[in-house]
């Protein structure tokens, strides 16, 4: 009993780490432009997909790593470049469907590059299990733990230090302020793609040898993120981070105890329940509207 | 669009002129139909542009957003065809049953779902979609699973409704039907209080308008609407899968009425037939074709961010001296 509670735990946990990933990048993106970007989930199969290309090219595996991580930032700094910035002011609404236009786009660019097959990436420390009180791991599950947790403190030390991660945080705290103590917010805008577009990737290439990829991957990972940045508080980092291990544990218990073909429905009735108590979110802010 | 206009003739205001226009359209078309091929993705557009101009009542009209519309255009028709494949329910009274059990769903769960606003309704409204379409796909001893099932034929009359002539008058009568209801609906006192809603929620409850109620009939309504089409849709194809269910179905539901432009029934009828036209434009490019149009999204909203028809009649309306 206390090994099956451990396993479906470990699992949650996997899944959950990389759901954080996905959902700070949302959350980064919504806190400079006030818009969910769709895309968010074709930046974490860009990463993967990239990274399977470059170790087929003879490329090491840290180097094949980085190298994916740096084509997703590209791939995201142009986007914001040529569809988003020309439509800053535009509507909620307009953002959310630009983005949703250059998520198709990634993807099919992605089926004519790669194909509609699935590929993966070797285990980035062997394939061999870990037993632990009953329970077995995979190594690489350990990587995606310790990979998301490295990523998330070293956010929060661009953040909190860094003179570019305070500008990205006064605007996200009040976007006219910002530009009135002479923080460039268009380029922060632009940045904030960039860095929202490594986070997924970053994702992308840990969980590429456990969930494998392929070009349509970003869309059940995109959802999930989205989720998982609703659940925690739509803006809020710490808040993402929550959300995305919470419904990662729900989903690997409910998974494991209930029905794995309701794995995923499971996660949104929770999300639709939190949402109906508390709509702002775990941690998201409790406020009134102005009229 | 909402300031208070001279009395126009009757021909030229949207709700009598507009429908005509619309029915001449619909009545002229064939003679333009070269194949039925052509008819096929007739009845398509009429199919959308029904689903189109109810959820565009509640996001450009109401304003509040839905991405969770594909699941009722999916349940309508798996309802109607389970109800007459399973339990042997003639079709033309399991098309309505379809609709007003689809309709009753909307009505229950969009109490505590329009409390919501913003990005968590969309979040919620997908949610919604993603549980009901991993539904219709897991519980396959009722819905044939990830393969789908067929679906039983319309019979009206006695008569097999088959044939995409046929099928082309119904859903093309269906759509001006739509049409004229959705513009008597917002010309309608309940109209103008929808349109005040969407201005300002709190400040149209402060004028007494009872918003929580008028944002569930809304909801209802476009959700009776994507089931009629969804059933229609099965009955015609003569079979279903779970895939229109699909969070991409839904996203494309949303795009057409946006693209064509939001509070605009012809704009989401429109929007509905250029969106639906364009992948069968774009398999000539086969390998591009996900390509190409999300590039042709991206390059409509950025160049058209209110949509495509309110968008050139602005610009067309800034032409003129």
């Amino acid at each position: 009993m206390t090994s099956a509670w451990l396993q479906f735990i470990a699992s949650g946990l996997t899944a959950g780490a990389i759901y954080a990933l996905v959902a700070l990048g949302f959350a980064i993106v919504f806190n400079a432009s006030g818009a969910i970007n769709f895309a968010q989930g074709e930046f974490v199969m860009v990463g993967g997909m990239s990274a399977v290309s470059f170790l087929a090219m003879g490329v090491p595996l840290p180097l094949a790593i980085a190298l994916a991580v740096a084509a997703s930032v590209v791939v995201a700094l142009l986007i914001e470049r040529v569809a988003v910035s020309p439509a800053r002011n535009a509507g909620t609404v307009t953002l959310i469907i630009i983005t949703i236009g250059v998520a198709l786009f990634l993807r099919g660019l992605a089926q004519l590059v790669w194909g509609k097959g699935v590929f993966r990436l070797p285990g980035f420390s062997g394939e061999e299990p870990i037993a632990f009180f009953g329970a077995t791991l995979l190594p690489q599950s350990l990587w995606v733990m310790g990979g998301a947790a490295l990523a998330v403190l070293a956010l929060g030390a661009f953040y909190g230090r860094t003179l570019a991660g305070k500008a990205m945080l006064a605007t996200s705290y009040n976007k006219l302020a910002a530009q009135l103590v002479g923080i460039n917010t268009r380029a922060v805008l632009f940045a904030s793609f960039g860095l929202a577009a490594a986070l997924g990737a970053i994702g992308g290439v840990l969980i590429a040898p456990i969930a494998f990829t392929s070009y349509d991957a970003g869309i059940m990972l995109g959802l999930k993120g989205f989720a998982a940045a609703m659940l925690g508080g739509l803006g809020s980092f710490a808040g993402a981070v929550l959300g995305g291990v919470v419904l990662g544990l729900l989903e690997g218990l409910g998974a494991g105890f209930v029905s794995s073909a309701y794995k995923d429905a499971i996660a949104f009735v929770v999300i639709l329940a939190v949402l109906f108590f508390l709509p702002g979110g775990l941690l998201g802010a409790r406020h009134s509207d102005r009229v | 669009m909402s300031e208070p206009v001279a009395p126009r003739h009757w021909a030229a205001h949207p709700r009598s002129g507009g429908t005509l226009l619309l029915a001449a359209i619909v009545a002229l078309l064939p003679l333009a139909l070269p194949n039925n091929y052509a008819w096929d993705v007739a009845i398509q557009v009429a199919l959308n542009g029904i689903v189109c101009v109810g959820l565009n009542l509640l996001i450009g009209y109401a304003g509040q957003i839905s991405l969770g519309h594909a699941g009722f255009f999916a349940l309508g028709g798996y309802a109607s065809a389970i109800a007459a494949s399973r339990w042997g329910v003639p079709v033309w009274l399991a098309l309505p049953g379809a609709c007003a059990a689809v309709g009753a769903l909307a009505y229950v769960i969009g109490r505590p779902t329009l409390r919501l606003k913003g990005h968590t309704l969309a979040m919620a409204t997908l949610g919604l979609g993603v549980i009901i379409s991993i539904g219709l796909t897991t519980e396959d001893r009722i819905t044939g699973g990830p393969d789908g099932m067929p679906v039983p034929p319309l019979v009206l009359f006695g008569l097999i409704v088959q044939g995409e002539k046929v099928w082309y008058w119904i859903a093309g009568a269906l759509l001006v039907a739509t049409v004229w209801l959705a513009l008597n609906l917002i010309d309608s006192p309940n109209g103008r209080a929808l349109r005040a809603l969407h201005g300002s929620e709190v400040a149209s409850q402060t004028l007494g308008i009872d918003s929580a109620r008028f944002k569930l009939q809304v909801f209802t309504l476009s959700a009776v609407l994507a089931a009629l089409a969804g059933a229609l849709a099965a009955h015609y194809a003569g079979f279903i899968t779970p895939a229109k269910s699909s969070f991409l179905h839904s996203v494309e539901l949303v795009i057409m009425v946006v693209f064509g432009g939001m509070a605009s029934v012809f704009g989401a009828v429109i929007g509905a037939a250029v969106l639906t036209m364009l992948p069968q434009v774009l398999t000539v490019l086969k390998d591009y074709e996900m390509m190409v149009f999300g590039a042709v999204l991206v390059a409509t909203m950025v160049l058209f961010p209110e949509g495509l028809v309110p968008g050139i009649a602005r610009r067309w309306a800034g032409r003129k001296p």
